[in-house]
């Protein structure tokens, strides 16, 4: 919201005069004795998109979480246009015009778009409230975000985009002045991000500071106007967006110089593998031919819907194919459960690591054991300290970050979840690896370490698809790409190294 | 850096937790042991044994000794220790007085007369403090003053005496028995409402086989280990529709399990006609009052092999395992290879089937089988499994804490009986100690914080 005229100082020069929207100084912050931030400096114009970028546990999200009222810092203060505030709740935050946006959208299913806007500052006469007068609203700020849909339709049947909206709708309803968005785009296809994009855009226009939480250079370099860096809870640099480099920005962040993101390799596809012909389920996958070999990186592009994990979900037996067959090494394989495609040497590593690729309360030793139990026992008995052995062998070997085999799952980084799930399926000697989003929610030094594993397998022969949402993740590390649209094969990139994002698009909406 | 110690803070919150339970027994032991400190009486032998002792040292074998006892089994075999004791030691001159304190005088004044005199008159805590024996120095004088002795009493509390202690493992047996099926069934992220009913369905069932088709009172061992084996089977079978309309026609556990309980506890009353069936062997108690291992009842030893083998599947099988993982997330299990339907439906079956035990351990305790069994018993189990530190939504939990909290339920309820605390005080204060329990528990998971 732009500051009403009569509080402007008149007769100087606005841009030197006015304090920044935003003021975050000397921010220090420390749990149970370890230092999280250290003289955290942040500062939000208005009608500036700032993006905020760093490593995994760099102190992002505790940053934010100060800014939101979730927690108090121990050391510096907020100062919003110059005036000091103090943030001891979330409703404070609110009430002050922070809002924020998770991953993780804080809306309720069941009621609908314009209810989930309303959501605790219903208008209300004589004591009941006034759906009309709500959905009206509703749908003009849909509409101005460029997302007009029926405000009437429960959360629960929109699509991700839809309820992002719905989240920036109710932030703009509560005349929010900061808006907090955290890896917004990590759920969105390609066009989504555009219409995204737009609306930020709109959110500038009208004066909003926003702060950007993202690991997609691509993306913050067409978004943002500044980028900060934070590295190990301190302060790594802040510069304007068009004065900086990609490469300087990684080197930034990691804290050591990183000439590329993608690790160079050389492929020798082996012979033919992975067979599958005229595979089938419902609308999602229709019809899908094509063979795979070992010591190849297959990729799997196409929009989100595009049936790529329904079409990693038949291959791995999660959901049952309609028609079709999967050849591995010649063998046919008919799958009805994971567990027969497990048997048969197939692995899934889903896009999902909490909710479909770990049990994420256990311990991480017994998620590396789970699928590998029968290697461990002995007459019926499970042999507990050769599981643990063989968890330390394969971890060693992954450069697992942990405390011990007793460590929760939910205690490791992004990154080393994946490499937990990675090694499960090595202890199992799977044979076709399919990678449903490798490296989402992964920091940039992590993916690194991920993107060598998986050339490491392909050097031994395995089958490895990979589905991935960012083209140049897809055009840096596949052998071949694959184009999947509406349930369909589309086209074909033989060569990545030599193509570009365009023309997978071009195919993936074909 | 953060995390570790995060990780290190709650790890050892966890071991604490463990531990907690432990503790909290003991302390509970603890207290209802100084509450119940009173002064105990050894028992006839061991007390007529002590009583000789002092006998023997203080007096010579020419000493005249009376034994004064009741007609009473107890006092008898004080006096036949008493009179052994002594006549090993060369006491010539024991007389036994048998009787109330009437005959007691009767016997003094006809000594009186004689001229005889008493050097010693021996009885238990009743009889040695009879009034008659008072002031006898005065109302008996030419008997001589015979010097009174009684057996040393000693301070212990009731809680901790060897009867009450086998009362409480005695009488927690069935319940622990089916907490171990709970246990296993929340583990894996469901609940099982219908344990309670299948008791009296399964006593029921027994008693009812045992009586028409087995001989009734003259039921042969193996009829009868037959009519229990098909009981238990039964049950299982009815774990096995549970367990079938909950994982593949995905209902909620808690609605079937509910329509469940109703359906056997009906079936129960319905087979019984309303009423207790009695007519079975006094055989048939072996297994609910007998004892034939080192004094252990056999429901105990039972309950002890139970709970190892459960211990031991959870913790060092691939199915434990399998049931940890399907709670914390059926569908990371499933696409880990784990058979989750399978696993699942186990799960009900052992829970039944344990069930079908427990009403048959009852029945046996009880000599007869009524539609009136278990009632409630679901809730006792479901509370034991929930103060042994299982979580209610599924992938943690212990077999042993299990037992634990079958112990502290058992215990409170004891202690309180031994307190003489009114049934309806019980009940508040158990509730109060269930609800302590899972609040602790939330506690230690996710500290103080509302969210």
């Amino acid at each position: 919201m732009p500051m009403p005229a009569s509080q402007r100082p008149k007769g100087c020069d606005l841009s030197e005069m006015i304090s920044p929207l935003l003021e975050m100084r000397g921010i220090g912050k420390s749990f149970a004795g370890i230092q999280a931030l250290k003289g955290v400096d942040l500062v939000l114009q208005e009608g500036e998109v700032l993006a905020l970028m760093g490593e995994n546990g760099a102190g992002k999200s505790t940053l934010m979480k100060i800014l939101g009222g979730a927690h108090l810092p121990d050391e510096g203060e907020l100062k919003l246009r110059g005036n000091r505030i103090l943030v001891d709740s979330p409703q404070k935050a609110r009430s002050l015009g922070i809002a924020m946006i998770y991953q993780e959208f804080n809306l309720i299913p069941a009621l609908s778009a314009a209810e989930n806007v309303f959501l605790g500052q219903e208008i209300i006469q004589h004591g009941l409230i006034q759906h009309e007068a709500q959905e009206s609203r509703t749908a003009d700020l849909l509409k101005e975000l460029g997302m007009p849909f029926d405000p009437r339709t429960p959360c629960q049947r929109l699509s991700i985009a839809q309820q992002q909206s719905v989240e920036i709708a109710r932030a703009l309803s509560q005349e929010a002045q900061i808006l907090v968005m955290d890896e917004p785009s990590a759920v969105l296809t390609p066009p989504e991000v555009k219409r995204l994009f737009a609306i930020i855009n709109q959110c500038r226009k009208r004066g909003l500071g926003l702060i950007y939480i993202g690991h997609r250079l691509d993306e913050i370099f067409e978004i943002a106007d500044r980028v900060m860096v934070l590295r190990d809870g301190q302060p790594a640099g802040s510069f304007p967006i068009d004065q900086c480099k990609r490469h300087e920005l990684i080197h930034c962040m990691v804290g050591r110089p990183m000439d590329q993101e993608y690790p160079k390799r050389k492929g020798h596809p082996g012979p033919v593998r992975l067979k599958v012909s005229e595979l089938r389920r419902g609308k999602a996958v229709q019809g899908v031919c094509f063979e795979a070999r070992g010591g190849e990186i297959l990729g799997l592009a196409g929009l989100v819907g595009a049936g790529r994990t329904e079409l990693a979900r038949l291959i791995f037996g999660a959901d049952r194919s309609e028609a079709g067959t999967i050849q591995l090494d010649g063998r046919t394989l008919s799958l009805r459960s994971p567990a027969e495609a497990i048997a048969a040497g197939i692995g899934f590593l889903s896009e999902d690591r909490k909710l479909q690729g770990l049990i994420t309360q256990h311990s991480i030793c017994s998620n590396f054991g789970l699928p590998n139990l029968n290697q461990f026992t002995r007459a019926g008995l499970l042999n507990l300290g050769q599981e643990e052995a063989s968890f330390n062998q394969y971890a060693e070997t992954m450069q697992l970050k942990r405390h011990g085999p007793k460590q929760r799952a939910s205690h490791l980084s992004g990154g080393n979840q994946q490499k937990l799930v990675i090694a499960k399926w090595l202890a199992r000697r799977c044979e076709v690896l399919i990678f449903d989003e490798p490296t989402r929610g992964i920091d940039v030094g992590a993916k690194y370490e991920i993107y060598q594993l998986m050339h490491a397998l392909a050097d031994e022969g395995k089958v490895i698809l990979m589905i991935s949402s960012e083209l140049p993740e897809m055009l840096g590390m596949a052998d071949r790409i694959l184009v999947m649209h509406q349930g369909r094969l589309t086209g074909e990139i033989t060569h990545p190294a030599s193509s570009n994002q365009q023309a997978i698009m071009e195919m993936a909406v074909a | 850096m953060k995390e570790t110690s995060l990780a290190r803070m709650s790890n050892l919150l966890h071991a604490l937790g463990d531990y907690g339970m432990v503790v909290m027994l003991l302390l509970l032991g603890l207290f209802f042991s100084l509450v119940t400190l009173t002064e105990q009486q050894p028992t006839p032998e061991v007390g007529a044994r002590e009583l000789a002792q002092r006998i023997k040292a203080n007096h010579n074998t020419d000493s005249v000794v009376w034994i004064v006892i009741r007609e009473l089994a107890t006092d008898r075999a004080f006096a036949e220790s008493l009179q052994q004791e002594l006549n090993e030691s060369g006491h010539k001159q024991i007389v036994q007085v048998t009787g109330l304190p009437r005959d007691a005088r009767q016997e003094l004044e006809a000594w009186q007369q004689r001229g005889d005199h008493i050097d010693i008159i021996a009885g238990n805590e009743i009889t040695s403090n009879w009034l008659v024996f008072s002031n006898l120095e005065e109302t008996f004088p030419g008997i001589g003053s015979p010097q009174i002795y009684r057996p040393t009493s000693y301070r212990w509390p009731n809680f901790l005496k060897q009867d009450n202690l086998l009362n409480i493992t005695n009488q927690i047996a069935v319940i622990a028995i089916i907490a171990i099926g709970m246990t296993v069934v929340i583990i894996s992220g469901g609940i099982d409402l219908s344990v309670g009913s299948l008791i009296a369905f399964s006593a029921v069932l027994t008693c009812l086989l045992i009586r028409d088709w087995a001989g009734s009172l003259q039921a042969g061992v193996v009829a009868m280990v037959l009519c229990s084996l098909i009981a238990i089977l039964v049950s299982a079978a009815i774990g096995g529709i549970t367990g079938g309309l909950i994982t593949f026609f995905r209902l909620p556990p808690f609605i079937v399990t509910l329509g469940m309980m109703l359906m056997a506890s009906g079936s129960a009353y319905l087979l019984s006609g309303g009423e207790s069936v009695y007519q079975i062997p006094d055989g048939f108690v072996w297994l609910g009052r007998g004892a034939s291992l080192l004094g252990i009842p056999n429901a105990v030893l039972m309950m002890a092999i139970l709970y190892l083998i459960a211990h031991l599947a959870m913790k060092r099988t691939r199915w434990g395992r399998y049931l940890y993982a399907v709670g914390g997330n059926d569908e990371a299990a499933r696409l880990s290879g784990v058979p989750i339907r399978r696993v699942q439906l186990s799960a009900y079956i052992l829970s039944a089937a344990l069930a079908g035990l427990g009403g048959i351990i009852m029945a046996s305790q009880l000599k007869s089988g009524a539609p009136t069994y278990g009632q409630m018993y679901e809730l006792y189990v479901i509370a034991a499994v929930v103060v042994g530190g299982t979580s209610l939504s599924g992938g943690e939990g212990k077999i042993l804490g299990t037992l634990i909290g079958a112990f502290i339920i058992a215990v409170i309820q004891n202690g309180m009986n031994l307190m003489n605390i009114e049934s309806y005080t019980q009940k508040v204060i158990l509730g109060l100690v269930i609800l302590l329990a899972v609040l602790l528990d939330r506690i230690k998971q996710h500290g103080f914080r509302a969210h």
